[in-house]
């Protein structure tokens, strides 16, 4: 098994670790990192709670080498935050009772983010097609999608966009 | 047919008599639609929609889940599972693996064996391999576990481990197991695959019914096995502590202390030196009650090793060999008499148990609280049997958020009111009216020996039909009929059964059903409460703060609850069959009323009145007529330790073991509206009106979210979910790419509301409402499509209605898209 330097760049803090070339995304960040709150739910690309931006563009990170993300920056669910200032879809959330058992919250988030830096304004439509990709057994959905919408609205008045 | 299990015959009859026993006092306060706030915003009692306390730290990434646990030297575990689902296993040779580095050890059920823990009992007192000396039963069953220094390592140490098996005929039908031609657990003494017969109701007198009934409707259905699927899958880390002598489990468990007294009676550990710590947990859903091998394997590990030992299964282990839910084939039959009202009902059911019988109900109802089977409606004969088979699959038998086999109860007599009413050619709302049991008539006998507490069908029907504007789409159904477009309106009207004990009826493995609260009051009029049941999402620390704010009037924000913990929590039974509210959220209120006793005292000899002169006002005891003169419960608390009276022990605290008089039962009607494309066969669900009755509620919030969740769970097995299995017994659905989830894109937006009849006999007049929506919703979305199709000669589907189910049925029917 060949072994590999890699230095990624998460949530604003360079790690350089050296990893297998087949140790995955999720493992660097989890166990090399240890930034656990990304998580693991089927291994296979299906339910989205490992999701994290790899360059501003949504990865599910059980299914990426750590290898290939070299020299890119991540952002994970920790990086959401600026200090103890939530951000708008982490207020949301918790708002709207977006969450229940909390586990695929940490994908799903990224996922909203991901959906809300490409469309400010999403139907509701565009939200439950944008977060297909994530899985939650809790919360049915409706909670989630007026978590967005109340991230979406804050976002927009933050930014002066309307 | 007639057969008992040996060690188990039961005289239902005798217990449902003596079940039914249940004094009602004080009496059923009406219906109601206004939540009852009682507590100003800054303390938060019930009623109030509060943010939930727990949620900072999961949107924040920093929940604590078993796989964030990490501990120094920590070893990992993964398990060779098989590739048959039956078979002799010859030989297992692990050399290869050993010498592998990293790899710590392999150990198989030879070695478990040598300490007498090859076997485990499971909840329904029937044995389950942990890991096999002989044969394997079932496809992916644990056939030995490596031990390694990383979890990659133990990855590829189990593919070199070499296991020569001789492949047995499987039995995976059901029906087939029943001709004891192949025998799945021929370890014991009968050499039959029918594990128990149950039957509940009068025989004769259903029998008479149908003698003389006007109208009968008959049907098979089949509610398949399907998979709670949290999103976290199970897993442990075991630190057994070689100096100490003591084992911390770290372990995703929805019943902390019934695990922790089962492993210590297993493995002989003293119970005293087994910690388990039910850390965040990631959904459970019934699937995190049963003990898997795994867990037990990790736990041995340690043992052995003495190193804490991790093991998580991953997504395909959990939907391959987990414990699953439903598997009972029905054929059910239904009478009316000549004016559409019903009379009786005769059921015969078929449980598919797999290799043993692990099923998650109370030890003494082998088809857990089935006999609720007669649902909403008021009529006086119904019988009901159930045998239960061994086939070559995994054990289990869980909940997937119901309570012990409500739904598939539910799903029957729901879907059988319906092909009674169409084939009466009644409106299905109108027929559910006439033989509804009415609200002057709880508290309600059934004929099944169960007494419903509190109820108010009629109303939260009639809700939810103005809600949806049920007249108004019957009307646009007709019109579409017309231009060959195909709509269904589906109701459901369920009564759901939820909260055990009583301890006199409910166990597990002989533990009592109670639950238990413990609140300390700190000297600054702050608490911390700790319950023995364990959230999963529900959101306890919560509601279980608000039950103690209502009670004590301490600011809901100023209560911390815990759970989970064995050293540190009271002992309960644990979260599932959504019992914590009716059980530990008794406990809570009863722990405060103690408490309140306690503070009076206090108070009396503060302002130096006698206690009769002092009454209850939100958070303080006031002098009667002279309420300026008042302790606050901070300014009792504080006094508790500063100022007690002569003679009075100091301190605040109080803690309660809450053994409930009856089960609660929440009910519903729910009405959906489906759109069928005649071409593909997909079904959308257009609408989908809930209403629901749980009784008093904490926090509307929460109770929201959880029927949003739970109608969700329900959606899933209606159209998507379903775990498959070839002729060989190899599982088809082992990942989430053929075992199907609705995601946000499937689900439809939930419309909820709520009607409030409060249960007499609970402390808060509330029931639990977790499942409730499981349980109703799966019969409103088949009722919907079976009424879109009526028309056609379509009588019944049996879920999941997938595209191709509906495809099917219309090109039989000449529909060509």
């Amino acid at each position: 098994m060949s072994r590999h330097q890699v230095s990624i760049t998460i949530n604003g803090k360079a790690y350089t670790r050296e990893v297998d070339a087949r140790t995955l995304l999720v493992h660097f960040i989890r166990e090399e990192v240890g930034l656990t709150g990304t998580h693991i739910g089927c291994d296979t690309t299906s339910c989205g709670a490992c999701t994290v931006l790899l360059d501003g563009k949504s990865v599910k990170s059980c299914t990426v080498f750590a290898v290939t993300a070299n020299g890119k920056e991540l952002l994970t669910v920790e990086g959401l935050a600026q200090g103890k200032e939530l951000h708008p879809i982490q207020e949301g959330f918790w708002e709207k009772h977006g969450l229940q058992c909390g586990y695929c919250t940490p994908g799903m988030m990224i996922s909203a983010k991901h959906l809300l830096d490409r469309n400010a304004n999403p139907t509701e439509a565009q939200i439950r097609e944008g977060l297909s990709g994530n899985l939650c057994r809790c919360t049915g959905y409706n909670n989630i999608v007026e978590a967005v919408q109340y991230a979406a609205e804050k976002m927009r008045s933050d930014s002066g966009a309307e | 047919m007639t057969y008992h299990r040996p060690d188990k015959d039961h005289h239902l009859e005798d217990r449902f008599e003596e079940h039914s026993a249940v004094p009602h006092d004080p009496p059923i306060e009406a219906t109601s639609d206004e939540v009852r706030v009682r507590t100003p915003d800054n303390i938060s009692g019930m009623g109030h929609r509060m943010k939930r306390k727990e949620d900072p730290r999961f949107i924040r990434g920093m929940g604590r889940y078993v796989d964030d646990v990490k501990l120094p030297d920590m070893l990992h575990m993964d398990i060779v599972r098989s590739p048959y689902a039956h078979a002799r296993i010859k030989e297992i040779d692990a050399s290869a693996a050993l010498e592998m580095p990293g790899v710590v050890a392999v150990i198989t059920g030879k070695d478990l064996e040598a300490h007498k823990l090859h076997w485990m009992p499971t909840l329904m007192n029937d044995t389950q391999m942990v890991l096999p000396t002989d044969k394997v039963v079932y496809y992916a069953q644990e056939v030995c576990a490596v031990i390694a220094t990383d979890r990659y390592i133990a990855a590829d140490a189990i593919e070199q481990i070499m296991v020569d098996y001789e492949p047995l005929d499987p039995v995976v039908d059901p029906f087939e197991a029943l001709e004891d031609k192949v025998i799945v657990r021929d370890d014991k003494e009968l050499k039959t695959n029918r594990i128990w017969h149950w039957e509940a109701g009068d025989k004769a007198a259903t029998d008479e019914a149908f003698k003389n009934a006007a109208h009968v409707v008959k049907q098979s259905m089949h509610i398949p096995r399907i998979h709670v699927s949290s999103i976290e899958t199970c897993g442990m880390v075991a630190n057994y502590n070689v100096a100490t002598e003591k084992m911390q489990l770290y372990m995703t468990s929805q019943a902390p202390h019934a695990h922790r007294t089962v492993f210590s009676m297993v493995s002989g550990i003293p119970e005293q030196k087994i910690q388990i710590i039910s850390p965040d947990i990631g959904g459970g859903f019934g699937g995190k009650v049963p003990v898997y091998p795994g867990y037990v394997i990790c736990a041995v590990a340690s043992l052995l090793i003495g190193k804490p030992v991790k093991w998580i299964e991953d997504r395909s282990e959990n939907l391959q060999a987990d414990s699953f839910a439903r598997d009972y084939h029905i054929t059910a039959e239904l009478a009316a008499d000549a004016d559409g009202k019903i009379v009786g009902l005769r059921v015969d059911t078929l449980a598919d148990n797999g290799c043993a019988d692990a099923a998650a109900n109370p030890s003494k109802f082998p088809a857990g609280l089935y006999s609720i089977c007669t649902g909403s409606y008021d009529f006086k004969a119904a019988h009901v049997n159930v045998d239960a088979v061994y086939t070559n699959k995994p054990p289990g038998g869980v909940a997937y958020r119901c309570s012990f086999r409500v739904t598939e109860a539910v799903h029957m007599i729901e879907r059988m009111v319906d092909i009674m009413a169409h084939d009466l050619k009644v409106d299905p709302a109108e027929f559910r009216k006439k033989n509804f049991i009415k609200a002057e008539d709880f508290p309600y006998k059934s004929p099944t020996g169960w007494v419903y507490d509190s109820g108010n069908y009629h109303a939260a029907l009639q809700k939810a039909l103005d809600q949806i504007d049920y007249d108004g789409l019957r009307k646009e159904q007709e019109e579409a009929r017309k231009q060959g477009r195909l709509m269904g309106i589906g109701i459901s009207s369920f009564t759901e059964v939820v909260g055990a004990g009583p301890s006199r009826d409910y166990d597990i493995l002989g533990i009592k059903m109670f639950d238990s609260a413990e609140i300390r009051i700190h000297p600054t009029g702050k608490a911390i409460a700790r319950f023995g049941t364990k959230s999963q999402g529900q959101g306890h620390e919560t509601t279980y703060a608000q039950i103690v704010a209502e009670e004590l009037g301490l600011p809901a924000s100023d209560v911390e609850v815990e759970e989970g913990d064995t050293d540190t929590a009271p002992y309960g039974l644990g979260t599932y069959a959504s019992r914590s509210t009716p059980t530990a959220g008794a406990a809570g209120a009863l722990a405060a009323r103690k408490i309140r006793a306690k503070a009076k005292k206090i108070a009396a000899y503060l302002l130096e009145v006698g206690e009769d002169d002092l009454e209850w006002n939100t958070d303080r005891f006031q002098v009667k007529g002279s309420p300026d003169q008042s302790k606050t419960i901070q300014e009792i608390a504080f006094a508790a330790y500063t100022n007690h009276p002569p003679g009075m022990e100091a301190g605040l605290e109080a803690i309660d073991y809450y053994d409930p008089p009856n089960l609660t039962f929440p009910f519903g009607s729910y009405v959906c509206v489906v759109d069928i494309d005649t071409g593909t066969g997909m079904i959308k669900v257009r609408r989908f009106v809930a209403i629901d009755d749980c009784g008093h509620i904490i926090n509307p919030m929460i109770v929201e979210g959880q029927v949003h969740g739970g109608l969700t769970m329900g959606l899933a097995p209606a159209l998507f979910e379903q775990i498959v299995y070839d002729e060989n017994g190899t599982c088809l659905t082992g990942t989430f790419s053929d075992y199907l989830l609705p995601t946000a894109v499937e689900s439809p937006k939930w419309e909820t509301g709520h009607t409030i009849t409060p249960s007499p006999h609970h402390p808060l007049g509330a029931k639990g409402v977790g499942e409730s929506p499981t349980v109703g919703a799966p019969p409103a979305i088949a009722n919907a499509v079976v009424d879109a199709l009526w028309h056609l000669g379509v009588r019944h589907l049996d879920i999941p209605i997938t595209p191709q189910k509906v495809w099917k049925a219309l090109r039989d029917a000449g529909i060509q898209g």
